[in-house]
C-alpha cells in the first residue's frame, strides 16, 4: 500500500446516495483545493454526515462520482482512498492504549517499526497527551479522547482530513478551546479539512468556505461572509441566526430595496432575489438587527398600540417603527434576549441592552438593509405561520405565531 | 468477570426485596423447595445407587462400594467414549465458531434483501424437534457413507450449533460501536484485519460464552448424536442411554456408576460455563425477530 | 465554486454498483456464505431430501401412500395425540407455574444466583439423565413412595413411572427451570419503574400485575410456551425410559424411529418426521398468531 499522495482539487461530481428509493443526498457537486476548510453545514437529517461517509468510502454512492485530480476515486474502498475521519464519539479502539491506537494506521501501511515509533511520537506530542500514552481510551476524559482520535488521523498524513462532528460530545469550555486546537492544527498542517456540524457558530468560525444542506440538496455554498450576510433562501437564514422570519407581500419595488406589507406594517427590505409587486415573499432580521427606539412604557393594557400601523396612509419610511408589547424577556448578561407581540398578533424575538420587563411596549426599529426579502418558494415556514392578509386589515387572531425560531437546530 | 451477558438484565432498583412476606409468598417457596427435593432425590437416588452393595426395600443400600464404577469403566469402555466425546464436542464448538462468527457479523451490521429468508434458516434448525430433522439427515448422511462414524456425529450437532453461535453472537457484534470499524477502516485496515486486530479482541467474551454453551449442548445432546453415530462414535450421553435400554444385560448400579460419570462431567462443564455466562443466558439465547 | 457539468453518463458496470449499493449489497455479505452453505446442505437439503423421500413409499402406491397409511393406522395416527397430551400441558404448566414464581423473584435478593444455578442443572443434565434418577426416585421401592408409605399417606407404592405421569415429571423436571429462567429474564425486562408509576396513581398489586406487567409480559410468555413446547414435543428418550412406549406414551418420535430403525423404511420415517414438523409448526403458529395481537414494542428496561 502506497502512501497516499496529496492532490491538487478533490471534485464530487453530482454526488448522490439512496436509501430505499429515499434520497438522503443528491446531486452534490462541489471542488475542494488543496488545504482549504470546508464545513457542511445543516440541520440533523440534512445529509451531512451521509455526504461525509461518502466522501470517505464507507458509504457507497448511489448516484455522480469523486475526483482527486484525474483519478477516479469513489470506486476505491476507504482504507484505499488514503483519508483520515475523526468521528462524533471518537471511535477510539477500546482495547488499545493510546499509543497503540495511534499507531494503528502506520502498523496497518507496514511502515518500518522506527518509523512508526517516531511518527507515533510526533503525533502524540502534537496534541499534547504524551503522559497517557500508556492508557486506555476509557480512562481518559471526553477532551483528551478526542485528541486522541485527531492524532490517529492526522498521524497517517492524510491528503484529506474528514471529521464528523467531532466537538459536539463535548461541554461548552472545552467545544471552545478545542474549535481553536483543531484550527491551529489545520493551520500548522497544511491538512485540508472537510467538517461536518449543525453548529452554525462553529461553521462560521473555523471554515474557509461553507456548504449548507438541507433535505439532503445543497443550499448555498460560499465563505462565511458571503453566507452570513447574503443567505441565498430563507432556509439558510433561518440556520444563519434570522430568527425572524414572516410572510410578507410585496407592495412596492423601489431602485434599490422593496417595499413590504407584512402584519399590517410597511417596511422597507432588500430584496435578495428579483422581486416585482404583489409577490409573495418571507423577510427576515436577526434579533440583533431590530433596535428599540424608544421603549420601557410600562403599563398594563397600553393605549399606544398600532400608532403607526398606517391603515390606509402609507408608511414607506424605513424609520418606520413597530410597536409591540414585551411578553418573555430572558436573561443573558450584558444583553437581554426578548420576545414581544405586535398588536396584529406578530411575534418577533430582539436583543436589547434595555432593561425591558414583561408588559412593556416598545417601538421597534429595522433598518433597510438588514431586512432581507426572500422568495417565498412552496414550504410552509417552519412554524407554519398563516399567511397574513392585506395591510390594512389587522389579523385578528392573537395566536397567528408569524415568527419562526431556528427550532430544527438542535 | 461476573457477567458477560450484553443484554444481561440489570434491574437497578437497590433494594433487596423481602421475599418471605405473604401466604402467597410461602406458595411460591413451597413450590420452589418442592422442585429442589424432586431435584436432590433424582440426583441423590442415581449417586447413592452407584455406591450401594444391596438396596432392597430399605431407605439407604446395605453397603458401600465402588465396584460398580471399576465394572461400568471397563464394561462401557468408557474411557474411549469420552475421549469420543470430547473431540465431537472439540470439533463442533470450533467449526461452529469459524462458521457461525462471521455470519453473526453480517446479520448484526447490515441490512440486504432476503435477510428475513436467511435470518429464518438460521432460526429453524433450533426450533424444529432435532427428530424431525435429524432423520432425513441420518438418512442423507448413510448415503454419502458420513454416518456411523465420529465425522457424521460432528456433522449432525453442527446442524443446531452454528445457527445457535449466529443467534448467541448477535447482540455481543450489535454492542460493538460500528464507527470503531470504520475507524480501522479509515486507518487502511481491511477487512480481515479488522477481525483480527479490532473485533476477535472485543468478542474474546463473546466467543467464550458461546463456545462454552455450544460444549454444554453438544454433549447433553442425544437426539442427533443417537441417529447418527455408529458403535465406535458414541457419545456419553448415547451410551448412557443404550445401556439403560437394554436394561437386564448389566447391574442397574453399573448403569447408575455410568450416569455419575456422565453428571460429573457435564457439573465441570457447567461450573467453567458459569464463570464466563450467567445462568439464565444457558436458556434465554433465542432473540426472536431479526432488527428491523 | 462548484463542481462543472457531469461528465457524461456513467457506464452500465457502474450504474449497476450504484444500484446494488443502494440495496446494500457488497462484498462483504460472502461472510455469510459457510454458514449458509452448513444450513443449506446440512438442514435445508435433508429436509427436502426426506419431504421428497416421504413421497416415494417402498410399498408403492401413489405418492400419498405413507401419509395415508399413517392416518389410517390408529396406532399409528395417536401418536399425535398422545404427543400433544403429553407435550401441551406440560408446556401449559411450566409457563404458568414459572409466572408468580419469577414474579416473586425478580428483584435482587441475597442467594438469587444459587436458585438460578440449581436450576440450571436439570436443564444440563438433560432428559437421559433424568430418565434414570426418576426410575429410580419414583419407583416402587423409591424414596418418594417410602415417604408417601411410611408417612401412611397411602397404604402401597403408587405407580409413577412407566406410564404418563412419569414422563410428564421428566418433562416438568428439564422444561420448568428453562421456562422459569427466560420468563424471569422477561420480567427483569420491564422497567421496574412502570409499576411504581402506576402504584403512585393508586393501582394495588394485582391491578399492577394484571394491567401493567402481565400485558407487557405477553409475547414474552408466548415466546416461552413455544420453546417449552418445543423442547416437550421432541420427547424421546425419557418416553422410552420412565414411559409406557408400546402403550400410553407412544409419542411420535418413537413412531419414526421405529420406521426408520425397526423397519429400515426410510419414506415412511420421512413422512412421520413430516407430519412431526407440521404438526409443531402448527401449534406454534397458532400461538405467534396470538401474541402478535399483543404490544411488542419496548419494555422500558434493558434485557
Amino acid at each position: 500500500m502506497s502512501t497516499p499522495t496529496t492532490f491538487r482539487e478533490l471534485r464530487l461530481d453530482g454526488v448522490g446516495r439512496s436509501f430505499g428509493g429515499q434520497d438522503a443526498l443528491q446531486g452534490l457537486d462541489l471542488t475542494i483545493r488543496a488545504g482549504e476548510f470546508i464545513a457542511l453545514l445543516g440541520p440533523s437529517g440534512c445529509g451531512k454526515s451521509t455526504a461525509l461517509n461518502c466522501l470517505a468510502g464507507l458509504l457507497p454512492l448511489t448516484a455522480g462520482s469523486i475526483w482527486q485530480d484525474d483519478k477516479r476515486v469513489d470506486t476505491l474502498p476507504p482504507e484505499r482512498r488514503g483519508f483520515g475521519m475523526v468521528f462524533q464519539n471518537y471511535a477510539l479502539f477500546p482495547h488499545m492504549t493510546v499509543r497503540n491506537n495511534v499507531a494503528f494506521g502506520l502498523q496497518m501501511r507496514r511502515l518500518p517499526k522506527a518509523e512508526v515509533t517516531r511518527r507515533t511520537e510526533e503525533a502524540i506530542r502534537l496534541v499534547q497527551l504524551e503522559e497517557h500514552v500508556g492508557k486506555l481510551p476509557g480512562q481518559l476524559s471526553g477532551g483528551q479522547q478526542q485528541r486522541v482520535a485527531i492524532a490517529r488521523a492526522v498521524v497517517l498524513e492524510p491528503s484529506l482530513v474528514l471529521m464528523d462532528e467531532p466537538l459536539s460530545n463535548l461541554d461548552a469550555k472545552l467545544r471552545l478551546e478545542m474549535r481553536t486546537e483543531i484550527r491551529r492544527l489545520h493551520q500548522s498542517l497544511g491538512l485540508t479539512t472537510v467538517y461536518v456540524t449543525h453548529d452554525q457558530e462553529e461553521a462560521l468560525s473555523m471554515a474557509d468556505r461553507l456548504v449548507v444542506l438541507r433535505k439532503g440538496s445543497v443550499q448555498q455554498v460560499g465563505t462565511p461572509e458571503e453566507l452570513h450576510n447574503r443567505p441565498r433562501n430563507w432556509h439558510v437564514a433561518d440556520f444563519m441566526g434570522f430568527r425572524n422570519l414572516l410572510p410578507a407581500t410585496v407592495a412596492e419595488v423601489r431602485d434599490d430595496h422593496v417595499v413590504v406589507a407584512v402584519g399590517g406594517l410597511r417596511l422597507a427590505a432588500t430584496p435578495m432575489v428579483p422581486l416585482s409587486a404583489g409577490d409573495e415573499v418571507v423577510v427576515g432580521v436577526r434579533p440583533e438587527d431590530l433596535t428599540v427606539a424608544s421603549g420601557g412604557v410600562t403599563g398594563g393594557g397600553s393605549p399606544a398600540y398600532g400608532s403607526s400601523t398606517g391603515s390606509g396612509t402609507s408608511t414607506y419610511a424605513a424609520e418606520a417603527t413597530i410597536e409591540a408589547r414585551v411578553e418573555v424577556v430572558e436573561y443573558q448578561g450584558r444583553e437581554v434576549a426578548v420576545e414581544a407581540r405586535t398588536p396584529q398578533g406578530v411575534r418577533l424575538h430582539l436583543r436589547t441592552a434595555e432593561r425591558l420587563a414583561p408588559g412593556d411596549t416598545v417601538s421597534l426599529a429595522v433598518a433597510p438593509g438588514a431586512l432581507l426579502a426572500f422568495a417565498r418558494g412552496d414550504e410552509a415556514l417552519p412554524s407554519g405561520a398563516p399567511v397574513l392578509g392585506d395591510a390594512s386589515e389587522p389579523a385578528t387572531s392573537r395566536d397567528g405565531v408569524l415568527a419562526t425560531t431556528g427550532g430544527e437546530v438542535s | 468477570m461476573t457477567t458477560l451477558n450484553p443484554t444481561a438484565p440489570t434491574t437497578a432498583t437497590g433494594t433487596r426485596r423481602r421475599i418471605v412476606a405473604s401466604p402467597g409468598g410461602w406458595l411460591v417457596w413451597g413450590a420452589v423447595v418442592l422442585f429442589m427435593v424432586f431435584l436432590v432425590g433424582i440426583v441423590g437416588s442415581v449417586l447413592v445407587n452407584s455406591f450401594g452393595t444391596r438396596w432392597f426395600g430399605t431407605w439407604l443400600p446395605e453397603g458401600a462400594t465402588t465396584q460398580w464404577y471399576s465394572q461400568a469403566w471397563t464394561d462401557f469402555s468408557l474411557m474411549s467414549v469420552i475421549i469420543v466425546t470430547l473431540e465431537v464436542a472439540a470439533a463442533v464448538v470450533v467449526l461452529s465458531v469459524l462458521v457461525g462468527v462471521p455470519a453473526s457479523y453480517v446479520l448484526a451490521r447490515r441490512d440486504f434483501p432476503g435477510k428475513k429468508v436467511v435470518y429464518l434458516a438460521f432460526l429453524l434448525p433450533i426450533m424444529m424437534p432435532p427428530i424431525t430433522y435429524g432423520i432425513p439427515l441420518a438418512t442423507v448422511l448413510y448415503k454419502f457413507n458420513l454416518a456411523g462414524n465420529i465425522t457424521g456425529v460432528i456433522l449432525a450437532n453442527l446442524v443446531p450449533c452454528v445457527p445457535f453461535v449466529i443467534l448467541t453472537m448477535t447482540p455481543f457484534i450489535e454492542q460493538i460501536d460500528p464507527a470503531i470499524e470504520r475507524a480501522a477502516r479509515m486507518s487502511g485496515a481491511r477487512t480481515f484485519a479488522i477481525f483480527t486486530r479490532i473485533l476477535a479482541p472485543l468478542l474474546v467474551p463473546g466467543i467464550l460464552a458461546s463456545s462454552i454453551l455450544v460444549l454444554v449442548r453438544t454433549v447433553g445432546m442425544f437426539e442427533l448424536t443417537f441417529l447418527t453415530a455408529g458403535p465406535d462414535s458414541s457419545t456419553l450421553v448415547v451410551a448412557l442411554f443404550n445401556s439403560m435400554n437394554a436394561a437386564g444385560i448389566r447391574a442397574q448400579q453399573s448403569v447408575d456408576a455410568m450416569a455419575v460419570i456422565y453428571m460429573a462431567v457435564m457439573m465441570v462443564l457447567l461450573v467453567i460455563a458459569l464463570r464466563f455466562v450467567n445462568p439464565t443466558q444457558l436458556v434465554a439465547q433465542v432473540k426472536e425477530e431479526p432488527e428491523p | 465554486m462548484t463542481g462543472g457539468a457531469a461528465t457524461g453518463r456513467a457506464p452500465t458496470g457502474l450504474s449497476l454498483r450504484h444500484r446494488l449499493a443502494e440495496r446494500g449489497v457488497d462484498g462483504q455479505l460472502l461472510l455469510l456464505v459457510p454458514a449458509m452453505v452448513f444450513v443449506i446442505g446440512l438442514f435445508v437439503y435433508p429436509f427436502l431430501y426426506g419431504l421428497g423421500l416421504s413421497f416415494q413409499p417402498t410399498k408403492g402406491g401413489g405418492a400419498f401412500a405413507d401419509y395415508q397409511r399413517f392416518f389410517s393406522d390408529a396406532f399409528q395416527r395417536d401418536t399425535i395425540w398422545k404427543t400433544l397430551k403429553l407435550s401441551i400441558p406440560a408446556a401449559l404448566f411450566n409457563v404458568l407455574a414459572s409466572v408468580p414464581i419469577a414474579y416473586r423473584m425478580r428483584g435482587r435478593f441475597r442467594g438469587k444466583r444459587l436458585v438460578t444455578t440449581l436450576l440450571v442443572i436439570p436443564i444440563t443434565l438433560g432428559t437421559v439423565l433424568t430418565a434414570e434418577g426418576l426410575l429410580n426416585f419414583l419407583g416402587p421401592a423409591g424414596w418418594f413412595n417410602r415417604t408417601l408409605m411410611s408417612l401412611g399417606l397411602v397404604d402401597q407404592p403408587i405407580r409413577l413411572i412407566n406410564n404418563y405421569w412419569g414422563v410428564f415429571f421428566s418433562l416438568v423436571i428439564t422444561g420448568f427451570p428453562f421456562a422459569f429462567l427466560l420468563i424471569l429474564s422477561y420480567l427483569s425486562g420491564i422497567d421496574p419503574s412502570l409499576e411504581r408509576a402506576a402504584a403512585t396513581l393508586g393501582a394495588d398489586w394485582r391491578a399492577r400485575f394484571r394491567r401493567i406487567t402481565l400485558p407487557l409480559l405477553a409475547p414474552g410468555l408466548a415466546t416461552t410456551f413455544c420453546l417449552t413446547f418445543v423442547l416437550a414435543f421432541s420427547v424421546f428418550p425419557s418416553a422410552i425410559l420412565v414411559g409406557d412406549p408400546t402403550g400410553t406414551t407412544r409419542v411420535i418420535s418413537i413412531a419414526a424411529y421405529q420406521a426408520a430403525y425397526e423397519q429400515y423404511d426410510y419414506p415412511f420415517a420421512s413422512a412421520i418426521a413430516m407430519i412431526m414438523g407440521a404438526v409443531e409448526l402448527i401449534v406454534i403458529g397458532v400461538v405467534l398468531l396470538w401474541r402478535s395481537r399483543f404490544y411488542a414494542g419496548s419494555t422500558g428496561g434493558k434485557g
